[in-house]
C-alpha cells in the first residue's frame, strides 16, 4: 500500500452523499498531505461529520472515489477503513464503559480466538505507544472511572493500536477543558512527528489556528476553500464558513431594566453520579433586559436552565421569583414554575420542546394543558385549542398554517416558532430561552430575534443561552460567562467582543489572575 | 433427617437442570443485548420436538438433535424480528411463546392422535440415569456413601452436562474473543460497530447459542425428566429461568446458584405438602412456589441488592446519522 | 425536515390487513402441513363464528373478554408501558367480582350488586397492577418482568384461596358455591327477549355492553382530556413530559391502575355472566390475547373492538373447526394469535417500512 509515491495520505474525489431530500455532501474534493494535521472547518450541519463517516465506512458515498496512500480503495465498512489504516475518534466516545482500557483497546483487534494472548500482547504494545506518543493512561482502569480527557486518549490509543496511519478526530475538544484541549494538541503534534496524518473536524477557529498545517472549509455540504493555515487568519476562515460577510446585528434600543424579576442565589445541582454540575451560581434578571449566558457547550448552561425552569430540583441554593422562594426543600416542578409565570423555550426542541408525534395544535399547549383556557369541566376544549393555534400560526407566520399537521413534519424554523409562540404568548414575567435559532433558517432567525427584543421592550426579563457567540453579543444587554458549572464573569454587552468573551469562556482571565496572584 | 436432606438436594439437582440450561440461554441472549422472554416457548418447542423425534426414531439422541434444531429455529425468528427488523423484544418473545403453545398441541394431535401428547417414551428413547462406579457398593458408607450414590450418582447425562456447561460458559464469556465482543455488544453496540465488528452477526450467534441451550432444556423435560411431551409442560420454567438470570445478575456462576435456590424451593415445596411445621402449622405449598417470583420482584425493586442489566439490552441497534 | 405523507388509510387499514393476511397465510401452511384443506378449514371457521345466531353470540362473548384485556394493554401502551400482567390482573379482578357476589348476593338486589361488582373487579384488578406500577415508578423496577412475576403470584394466590378458603364445603373441585340469581348478569338473549326480540341462547351477556361503554370512556379519556394528553405525552416523549411539568411516575401509576381495572372486568363476563361462581383458570389466556388485540387494533378503541371480534371469531370458529375436522385442535387459534402478534407487533417494521416507502415513492413521483 505504501510503495506508491503519492504525497497524499488520503485523497477524495467528487464525493456525494444524499439522505432522502437532504444533500449532505456534494462533489467533495480533498487532498490531505501525509504527515500533516489537516483541519476541516464548517458550521454545524455543513456536512463535516457525514464526510468523515464516509471515510470511516459508516456510510457509503453515493458517488466519488477515495484514495488512500495513492491507491484507489473501496471503503464499505468500518472494518475496511481500519484495514486501510484509518482510525477515528468520535465526538461521542465509542467505549464500553464497564470494560477496562485494555479490553476496550483490543475489542475488534483481539489477535485470536482466545483473549489471553491478545491482552498480553496489547499490554506490551500499549506501553510502547504510550511512550512514543506521550499518551499516559492506566491500562487496567475501568473506563467509566476515567475523566473525559483520558477517555479520549483511550480512543486515540485504540486507533493507533489498530495501526492507524490516518487519524480522524470529530469535534475533539467539545467535551474537554482548555487544559485537556492543550494536552490533546500536544499529543497531535507528537503523532504528526511520528508520521501520522491527522484530520481534525471542528467549528472552532481557535483550534484550527492553533493546531493545523492546512485547513479546508465546508459550507452547506460543499468544500468551499482550501488554505495553508499559516497563510490565512480567523477572519478569512470565518467569512468562508459563513459565506458572506455578515455581522449579526439586531435592531434594538438601549435596555431600560427596572425591578429584579428573578434572583438566584448559590444554585447547585449534583447529577446522578454525584458530580456537581452546577456550582453556586448566582444571578439576577431584571425586567426589561436580556441576559445572555456565554460558555462552551456543556459548561452548566443546560443545567442552569433546567434548574431555573423546575425540570430538575435544586440540590442547594434558592430562587426568588414572584414572591416564592424555591429551594431544595421547597420544590417547584416545571408546571408550578409556569404557574408563577415563567416560560421556557428549551435548547432541544425535539427532545423537550415538542412531542413530534402530536399534531401542531396539541403540541401548542404542551406544559399549559392544565390551563383553564383549554379545558372544560372534564374534556379538553378542542375548539379553543384550534382557534388559538390558527391565530398564532397566522401571527407568527408558521408554514404550513395547518394545526392538524404532525409537528414532526414542520421544518426546524417552523417547529421553533410553534414552541416560542407557545411560551411567549402566555405573557410570562421571565422567559428562559435556549439556542433560539439552532437549526433555524436565516429568514426565521431574524424574525425570532425581533420577537425576543420586542418581549424585552414590553418589560419582561429574558435569560438567553446560546452556543452562538454572535447571537449572544447581538441580543444581550448583559453577558454572564459560565465555565465548568460556575459563573466566571460578567460583562456589559457594550464592552464585549469575541476576544474577551473567548478568553472568559476558557476561564483564561481568572487563571492569569490566580497565577499573577501567586507570583 | 440427613437422608431427607439428601433426597431434597437430589431432587433440587433434577429440577434445577432445565433452569440452569434455560437461564444460561437467557444469559447469552441478554449479554448480547437481546431480551428473551421467549425462553419459555423455546423450551416447550424443544420438549415437543425431542419427544416427537424420540418417539419416531426411538433414540433420545436424535430427539435431542431435533430439539436443538427446533429451538434454534425459534431463536432465529426472535433474532430476525429483534435484530434485523428492530422489533420490540418483549412483543416478539410473547409471539413466540404463544405460537409454540398452540403449535405443539396442533401438531401433536395430528401426528400422534393422543390429545396433543406424544406417546410414552421407553428404553433408548429416553435419557436414562447413569450410575457411577461402585455407587451401590458405597451406598452404605455413612454420609459420603449417601452423597455419592444418591446425590451425585444416578442422574441422566443432561444433568451432568448442564453443570459442566456453567464453567464452559464462564470461559466463553470471560476468556474468549467472542465473549469480549458479546459483552461489549450488550453494553455499547456503537463501540462494537465502530471497531469494525458486525453487531448483528454477534447477536445472531448469541441467539444460536441461546437456542441450543434451550433445546437441551426442552429435551431434558420431555426425554429425561419425563417420558414424553405433555401440553404446556414447560409450565413457566422459562420465566423462572429469567428470574434466576436477574437474580444471578447476568453472571454464569451466580445464575447457577440462583437456579439451584429456585430448584431447591421447588423440591422443598413438594416435600412440604401436608407437613405440619412445628409452631407454624401447615405451610401452603403455594407460598413456597411463589418465592422465586417474589424474591425477583424484591430484587428488581432494589429491596435486596441491586440488579443492573446490560446497558443496551432491549434496545434495537440503529446506526446514528453523523 | 418535512417528509412526504403516507395516506392515512395505509397505516390504519392496509398495513394491519397485510399483517393479518401474513398470519393467516402461515396458519394455512400449518393446516396444509397436517394434511387438511385450509380453505375448507376457513369455511368452517367463518361459519362457526358468524354462520348462526348462537355462533355469533359465542363470538361476541369471547370478544367481550378481549375488549377488556385489549383496552387494558393498549392504554398502558399509550403511556409507553408494556403491561404484560393482564392475565394476573384479570384473575384477581375476577376474584374481586366473585367476592362481592358471594358477600352480598343473598342480601342485596341486582341493581345494587352490579355496581358493587364493577367496583370490586376494578379495585382488585387495579390493586394487582398497582404494586408493579409503584415499583416501576418509584423504585425503577422493570415493569414487564414484574408484571410477569405477578401473573404467577396471582395464579398461586388463587389456588391457595380457592382450595383453602373459598371452596364449597364437601366438594372436591375448587369452586365456590353458585351465586344467587340476583348476582347473575342477564344474558343477551334474555334482555332482547324482554323487548320482543328472540335470539338463540348463548353465553353473551350484559358485560358486552359494559365493554362497549368502556371503549367510549377510554376513547374520551385518552384523546379528549388533559389526563389523556399527559399520558400520551409520557408515552411518546418522556423528556418533554418532564419539561411540561408532568410527573411521569404518577402517570405510570394511574395508567396502570386503569389498565388493571379494565383487565379485572373479565371477571364480570366470566364470573358474573357465565359461571356464576368463583373457579380456577377462568381467564384462560385472555390476558395475553389482549396483547394481540391491542397490537392489531393499533391501540385505538375502534380498532380494539374490531380486533376483539376478529379474535373472538377465531376462538369460536376454532371450536367449530375442531368439531368438524377432528385432526385440528382449537389450539390452532392460539397459533394464529401468536402469528398476529409476530407480524403486527414484532415484525411491524418489516411490512410497514416497505409499504410506506412504496407510497412515498409513488406520491413523490
Amino acid at each position: 500500500m505504501n510503495n506508491t509515491t503519492s504525497p497524499y495520505a488520503i485523497e477524495l474525489r467528487d464525493i456525494s452523499k444524499r439522505f432522502g431530500a437532504v444533500q449532505a455532501n456534494k462533489d467533495i474534493c480533498l487532498q490531505v498531505p501525509a504527515g500533516t494535521v489537516h483541519g476541516i472547518i464548517g458550521e454545524n450541519g455543513a456536512g463535516k461529520s457525514t464526510l468523515m463517516s464516509i471515510i470511516y465506512g459508516f456510510y457509503e458515498a453515493d458517488t466519488g472515489d477515495i484514495e488512500v496512500g495513492g491507491e484507489l480503495v473501496n471503503i464499505r465498512t468500518s472494518e475496511d477503513a481500519i484495514r486501510f489504516g484509518i482510525g477515528m475518534v468520535h465526538q461521542h466516545f465509542m467505549l464500553v464503559e464497564n470494560f477496562t482500557v485494555l479490553e476496550n483497546v483490543v475489542l475488534g483487534a483481539e489477535g485470536g480466538a482466545m483473549l489471553k494472548g491478545g491482552l498480553d500482547a496489547a499490554r506490551k504494545e500499549l506501553k510502547r505507544l504510550e511512550q512514543e506518543y506521550n499518551l499516559d493512561v492506566d491500562v487496567d482502569a475501568v473506563v467509566e472511572d476515567l475523566p473525559v480527557g483520558l477517555q479520549q486518549r483511550v480512543e486515540i490509543l485504540k486507533a493507533l493500536y489498530r495501526g492507524a496511519k490516518i487519524l480522524i478526530l470529530d469535534e475533539p475538544t467539545g467535551v474537554l477543558t482548555p487544559q485537556e484541549a492543550d494536552h490533546l494538541f500536544r499529543i497531535l503534534k507528537s503523532l504528526k512527528e511520528q508520521g501520522v496524518t491527522v484530520m481534525i473536524i471542528t467549528h472552532k477557529l481557535r483550534e484550527i489556528m492553533a493546531s493545523t498545517d492546512n485547513v479546508s472549509v465546508m459550507r452547506q455540504g460543499q468544500m468551499v476553500a482550501h488554505r495553508v493555515t499559516a497563510e490565512t487568519d480567523k477572519e478569512e476562515l470565518a467569512e468562508l464558513m459563513v459565506g458572506k460577510k455578515v455581522r449579526l446585528v439586531v435592531d434594538k434600543e438601549e435596555a431600560q431594566p427596572t425591578n429584579v424579576a428573578l434572583s438566584a442565589k448559590n444554585l447547585s445541582w449534583f447529577d446522578e453520579q454525584g458530580v456537581k454540575r452546577l456550582k453556586d451560581v448566582s444571578l439576577e434578571l431584571k425586567a426589561g433586559e436580556i441576559v445572555g449566558i456565554a460558555g462552551v457547550s456543556g459548561n452548566g448552561q443546560s443545567e442552569l436552565l433546567n434548574a431555573l425552569s423546575g425540570i430538575t430540583p435544586l440540590s442547594d441554593g434558592e430562587i426568588h421569583f414572584n414572591g416564592e422562594v424555591i429551594t431544595a426543600k421547597n420544590k417547584k416542578n416545571a408546571s408550578q414554575m409556569r404557574d408563577l409565570k415563567m416560560a421556557h423555550v428549551p435548547e432541544d426542541r425535539h427532545k423537550m420542546g415538542l412531542v413530534t408525534g402530536f399534531e401542531a395544535y396539541e403540541a401548542a399547549i404542551l406544559g399549559y394543558h392544565n390551563s383553564e383556557a383549554y379545558n372544560g369541566k372534564i374534556l379538553l376544549d378542542r375548539k379553543a385549542m384550534l382557534d388559538e393555534c390558527n391565530e398564532r400560526m397566522q401571527k407568527w407566520d408558521v408554514r404550513p398554517a395547518d394545526p392538524f399537521l404532525k409537528t414532526a413534519n414542520f421544518s426546524g424554523g417552523n417547529q421553533q416558532k410553534i414552541v416560542i409562540a407557545r411560551e411567549v404568548e402566555q405573557n410570562p414575567d421571565v422567559l428562559l430561552i435556549g439556542q433560539p435559532t439552532r437549526g433555524v433558517d436565516i429568514g426565521a432567525i431574524e424574525n425570532i430575534h425581533e420577537e425576543i427584543v420586542k418581549l424585552r421592550d414590553s418589560g419582561k426579563a429574558i435569560l438567553l443561552v446560546s452556543v452562538e457567540l454572535d447571537e449572544i453579543m447581538a441580543l444581550s444587554d448583559r453577558i454572564i460567562v459560565m465555565f465548568d458549572g460556575a459563573v466566571v464573569g460578567e460583562i456589559d454587552a457594550k464592552d464585549a467582543d469575541e476576544r474577551t468573551l473567548g478568553l472568559m469562556m476558557a476561564n483564561a482571565l481568572n487563571e492569569e489572575e490566580t497565577a499573577g496572584g501567586q507570583a | 433427617m440427613f437422608e431427607t436432606l439428601i433426597l431434597i438436594l437430589d431432587a433440587t439437582l433434577r429440577v434445577s437442570t432445565p433452569l440452569i440450561l434455560a437461564a444460561l440461554a437467557g444469559l447469552f441472549a441478554e449479554r448480547s443485548g437481546i431480551v428473551d422472554i421467549g425462553l419459555e416457548g423455546k423450551i416447550l418447542g424443544a420438549a415437543f420436538a425431542a419427544a416427537a423425534a424420540a418417539a419416531v426414531f426411538g433414540s433420545a439422541w436424535i430427539g435431542l438433535l431435533f430439539a436443538i434444531i427446533a429451538s434454534v429455529a425459534l431463536a432465529l425468528i426472535h433474532g430476525f424480528a429483534c435484530i434485523t427488523h428492530r422489533g420490540d423484544h418483549i412483543v416478539s418473545g410473547v409471539a413466540i411463546n404463544t405460537i409454540v403453545a398452540g403449535l405443539t398441541v396442533t401438531l401433536g394431535l395430528d401426528w400422534f392422535s393422543q390429545g396433543g401428547q406424544t406417546p410414552a417414551l421407553t428404553g433408548d428413547a429416553r435419557f436414562t440415569s447413569i450410575t457411577f462406579p461402585f455407587a451401590d457398593a458405597l451406598a452404605d458408607v455413612p454420609v459420603i456413601g449417601l452423597i455419592y450414590s444418591e446425590l451425585l450418582s444416578g442422574h441422566n447425562i443432561l444433568v451432568y452436562l448442564a453443570f459442566a456447561i456453567v464453567p464452559f460458559a464462564v470461559w466463553i464469556i470471560y476468556k474468549t474473543r467472542f465473549g469480549l465482543r458479546l459483552r461489549a455488544v450488550g453494553e455499547n453496540p456503537h463501540a462494537v460497530d465502530t471497531a469494525g465488528i458486525s453487531v448483528a452477526f454477534i447477536r445472531y450467534r448469541a441467539m444460536i447459542i441461546c437456542g441450543i441451550l434451550c433445546g437441551l432444556a426442552g429435551a431434558y423435560l420431555s426425554t429425561a425428566h419425563n417420558a414424553g411431551f405433555l401440553k404446556d409442560m414447560s409450565a413457566g420454567k422459562g420465566y423462572i429461568a429469567l428470574a434466576a438470570l436477574i437474580f444471578g445478575k447476568w453472571r454464569p456462576v451466580p445464575v447457577m446458584f440462583a437456579c439451584l435456590l429456585f430448584g431447591f424451593l421447588d423440591a422443598v415445596a413438594v416435600r412440604m405438602q401436608g407437613v405440619q411445621v412445628p409452631g407454624i402449622g401447615e405451610v401452603p405449598v403455594q407460598a413456597i412456589e411463589v418465592l422465586p417470583y417474589v424474591l425477583t420482584v424484591l430484587l428488581l425493586a432494589g429491596f435486596i441488592g441491586k440488579a443492573v442489566a446490560p446497558k443496551a439490552v432491549g434496545r434495537p441497534y440503529v446506526k446514528e446519522r453523523g | 425536515m418535512s417528509q412526504p405523507k403516507v395516506p392515512v388509510w395505509v397505516n390504519l387499514a392496509l398495513i394491519p390487513f397485510i399483517n393479518i393476511m401474513l398470519a393467516f397465510l402461515v396458519s394455512a401452511l400449518v393446516i396444509l402441513a397436517i394434511g387438511e384443506n385450509p380453505i375448507e378449514a376457513a369455511g368452517y371457521l367463518v361459519y362457526g363464528a358468524f354462520g348462526y345466531e348462537e355462533g355469533i353470540g359465542y363470538t361476541l362473548y369471547y370478544a367481550t373478554n378481549l375488549i377488556f384485556t385489549g383496552l387494558a394493554v393498549s392504554i398502558a401502551f399509550k403511556a409507553g408501558i408494556f403491561n404484560i400482567g393482564g392475565e394476573g390482573q384479570a384473575y384477581i379482578g375476577g376474584l374481586g367480582v366473585g367476592l362481592v357476589c358471594l358477600a352480598v348476593d343473598q342480601t342485596m338486589p341486582f341493581y345494587v350488586i352490579v355496581p358493587l361488582a364493577i367496583i370490586g373487579g376494578a379495585a382488585f384488578g387495579a390493586a394487582w397492577a398497582y404494586i408493579p406500577a409503584y415499583l416501576s415508578a418509584r423504585r425503577g423496577s422493570h415493569v414487564v418482568i414484574t408484571t410477569i412475576m405477578f401473573n404467577f403470584i396471582a395464579s398461586s394466590l388463587m389456588v391457595y384461596l380457592m382450595v383453602n378458603w373459598l371452596k364449597q364445603e364437601g366438594r372436591m373441585s375448587p369452586n365456590s358455591r353458585t351465586f344467587e340469581e340476583s348476582a347473575w348478569l342477564p344474558y343477551m338473549h334474555e334482555m332482547l327477549a324482554a323487548i320482543g326480540i328472540n335470539i338463540e341462547q348463548s353465553p353473551l351477556n350484559a358485560s358486552f355492553l359494559w365493554a362497549l361503554i368502556c371503549c367510549v370512556l377510554i376513547w374520551g379519556l385518552v384523546w379528549h382530556t388533559r389526563w389523556g394528553y399527559q399520558l400520551r405525552t409520557v408515552g411518546t416523549n418522556a423528556t418533554a413530559a418532564v419539561y411540561a411539568g408532568i410527573d411521569n411516575g404518577k402517570v405510570t401509576i394511574w395508567v396502570m391502575l386503569i389498565s388493571g381495572a379494565l383487565a379485572g372486568f373479565v371477571g364480570l363476563n366470566e364470573i358474573m355472566g357465565v359461571h356464576h361462581s368463583l373457579l380456577l383458570n377462568f381467564t384462560a389466556g385472555f390476558g395475553f390475547a389482549g396483547i394481540a388485540v391491542s397490537l392489531m387494533g393499533r391501540n385505538h378503541p375502534v380498532g380494539i373492538i374490531l380486533a376483539a371480534i376478529l379474535f373472538g371469531a377465531l376462538y369460536q370458529g376454532g371450536s367449530e373447526l375442531a368439531f368438524e375436522i377432528p385432526s385440528i385442535t382449537p389450539e390452532i387459534v392460539v397459533v394464529i394469535q401468536g402469528l398476529v402478534i409476530l407480524f403486527s407487533g414484532a415484525l411491524e417494521h418489516m411490512c410497514k417500512d416497505r409499504v410506506e416507502a412504496f407510497f412515498t415513492r409513488t406520491s413523490a413521483a
